[in-house]
């Protein structure tokens, strides 16, 4: 049977959801054994070292290809975050071997492996040959259901670490507080450049404070300064999967969608009926945005009074 | 201090993709072509950092002959040199594509002295591959850290900022060094005009590149499944607030 090294990645021993996917989907190529620096309740290979005291992806992935490099398994996974798909990176340059990351389904055949992996943040998908010996892969987030997963006999695995790998650890980590963030929150008032300017935004706030949720906006927002980046939803901004997303003057760019098309509902305010946005949302209110959410807001404060 | 950034030159594309008839391409008749924004925002960091500490910002890329339009962009907004090494326009896997751009890089830093500062995309936005950064670093022997929205350097040093959900990480890597930046480190300046005429005039570095390809071969790209949905239009103009509302009680967010 295929051995399939899993490696995940872990909180104080709390293990990421897209691990626990990385793991069930390697359960169906074969023989999962999990890797991880430090315990987890889930046994298998915990790497050891005194230099590895924070995240260090060289230091990591040094261990993992010398793990690699003594148990020639068939198959080494990670989730496709942004750690797993840097740390593997490192561990297929480190052995000069392929890398697949965000790879969404797996068929075997023969030696090779055939494949289908993300492009594009998720709007296209890729058809490709994986031809190696060790075959190394990302999974991307939100594939597969994560199962249970039964722990296994610890192992220690004690890496030969240089000093010098300490040069890509973390040096300072600063904790920020926890307040309502994009990624949390139940609804996501989103601006496009439909809002016109920063002031125009100052009623998406007011919708976002009264429902508990967050603003977002796309990127010629952010473009334009108007808002920070940290707002930005997209492909190369943030990805939300709110319980609602009411997207305001957004016209729907595939780059856009992409980070927020996991939402539950969306709701598309555009006076542009034709909008890609709007022929793709659950609802859709078309005309003007602002005196729409003006009214909006007007509603719904009306009936918290009533 | 030498400065250097890589950049991917890639369609841009709407509201939909549509393919090649063979499908191992965008079908970019119609579209215009651009760098991701991640690169984009790591030419303007190299930009300041030249204009906090002097020196030079080198842009390279690996494409078709057409890429050349991505490194005038570059000029235009503050680059001083381009490098081109020219493909047929084939999509290169990434090992091939990180193998070609160190040896260029080598032979560059051979030639004029090595690069303090090399900063790369965090990934391509078209085949987002998230290696050839990190495989070109192995190959110079240079540390590299990604996801970067912020940098500084200071005493032979680069502290590079990644944020992470809860949290702000800092590196510290000893120049040389490289690091992959993300969108959001900064916000792209535009070009001037003397900037544009500079651009037009500046030489492009060009070299043929052969490709030794990797273990990753590409067969075809599909688009996913689209999910029909059928739009409720809950109304027009302000009189629709009503029924807006109702779907937030719906919904349980009152
Ligand atoms: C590689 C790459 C990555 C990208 N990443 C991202 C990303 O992460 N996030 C992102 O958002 N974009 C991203 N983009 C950009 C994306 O392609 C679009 O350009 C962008 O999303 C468009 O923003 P917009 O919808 O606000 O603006 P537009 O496309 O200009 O749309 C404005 C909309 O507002 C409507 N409107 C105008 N005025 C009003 C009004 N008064 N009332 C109601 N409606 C009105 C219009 O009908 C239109 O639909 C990326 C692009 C590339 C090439």
């Amino acid at each position: 049977m295929n051995r399939v090294l899993v490696y995940i990645e872990h909180d104080d021993g709390v293990i990421a959801e897209t691990s626990m996917q990385a793991l069930t989907f390697g359960g169906g190529l074969g023989e999962v054994e999990v890797v991880s620096v430090g315990e987890t309740a889930l046994g298998g290979w915990q790497i050891q070292h005194p230099l590895l005291t924070d995240y260090a992806p060289e230091a990591i992935a040094e261990s993992l290809a010398q793990l690699v490099g003594a148990e020639m398994p068939g198959v080494v996974l990670a989730g496709g975050t942004e750690r797993g798909n840097e740390v593997m990176a490192h561990v297929a340059a480190l052995l000069d071997l392929p890398l697949a990351a965000n790879v969404t389904e797996v068929r075997p055949s023969g030696d090779a492996w055939d494949l289908t992996r993300i492009r594009w943040g998720g709007s296209l998908l890729e058809e490709a040959t994986l031809t190696a010996i060790v075959k190394l892969a990302t999974v991307a987030p939100h594939v597969i259901e994560a199962a249970n997963f039964p722990f296994r006999a610890a192992t220690v695995f004690t890496p030969e670490l240089a000093d010098e790998l300490a040069r890509t650890m973390v040096f300072e980590r600063v904790t920020l507080s926890e307040g309502i963030t994009l990624t949390t929150a139940p609804v996501v008032v989103s601006g496009g450049r439909g809002v016109g300017s920063p002031e125009g935004f100052a009623v998406l706030e007011e919708l976002a404070g009264m429902l508990g949720g967050a603003v977002g906006c796309s990127r010629v927002v952010t473009n334009n300064g108007w808002r920070p980046h940290s707002d930005q939803v997209g492909q190369t901004g943030t990805r939300v999967a709110p319980n609602l997303y009411i997207a305001c003057g957004i016209s729907g760019a595939i780059q856009h969608w992409v980070g927020m098309m996991a939402s539950k509902n969306v709701l598309a305010i555009n006076n542009d009926a034709e909008a890609p946005m709007v022929t793709k949302a659950d609802y859709a209110v078309i005309g003007d945005l602002h005196p729409i959410l003006d009214a909006i807001v007007a509603e719904v404060r009306r009936r918290r009074a009533g | 201090m030498r400065l250097l950034v890589c950049v991917k030159r890639v369609p841009a594309p709407g509201a939909r993709i549509n393919l090649t008839e063979d499908a191992q391409a965008i079908d970019a008749r119609h579209l215009s072509f651009t760098v991701s924004p991640h690169e984009e925002c790591a030419v303007e960091e190299a930009i300041r950092l030249k204009e906090i500490h002097g020196g030079s910002v080198t842009v390279m890329t690996l494409g078709p002959a057409e890429a050349e339009e991505q490194l005038r962009y570059a000029v235009s907004v503050g680059a001083d040199q381009a490098a081109l090494l020219v493909t047929n326009g084939s999509d290169w896997d990434p090992q091939a594509t990180a193998a070609a751009l160190a040896a260029r890089i080598a032979e560059a830093e051979a030639a004029d002295g090595v690069f303090d500062l090399i900063l790369v995309g965090n990934e391509s936005a078209d085949s987002g591959g998230y290696q050839v950064g990190v495989r070109v670093a192995h190959t110079l022997g240079r540390p590299i850290v990604g996801g970067i929205k912020g940098l500084a350097i200071e005493d032979g040093f680069v502290s590079a900022r990644r944020e992470t959900g809860s949290a702000v990480e800092v590196y510290r890597l000893p120049l040389p060094a490289m690091v992959a930046v993300k969108e959001g480190i900064n916000l792209p300046r535009y070009p001037t005009l003397p900037g544009r005429l500079k651009a037009k005039k500046a030489e492009v570095a060009s070299a043929p590149a052969s490709a030794n390809p990797g273990g990753l071969v590409m067969n075809r790209l599909l688009t996913p499944a689209e999910q029909k949905t059928t739009t409720t239009i809950l109304g027009r103009g302000p009189e629709a607030a009503p029924a807006v509302v109702d779907l937030f009680e719906e919904l349980g967010l009152l």
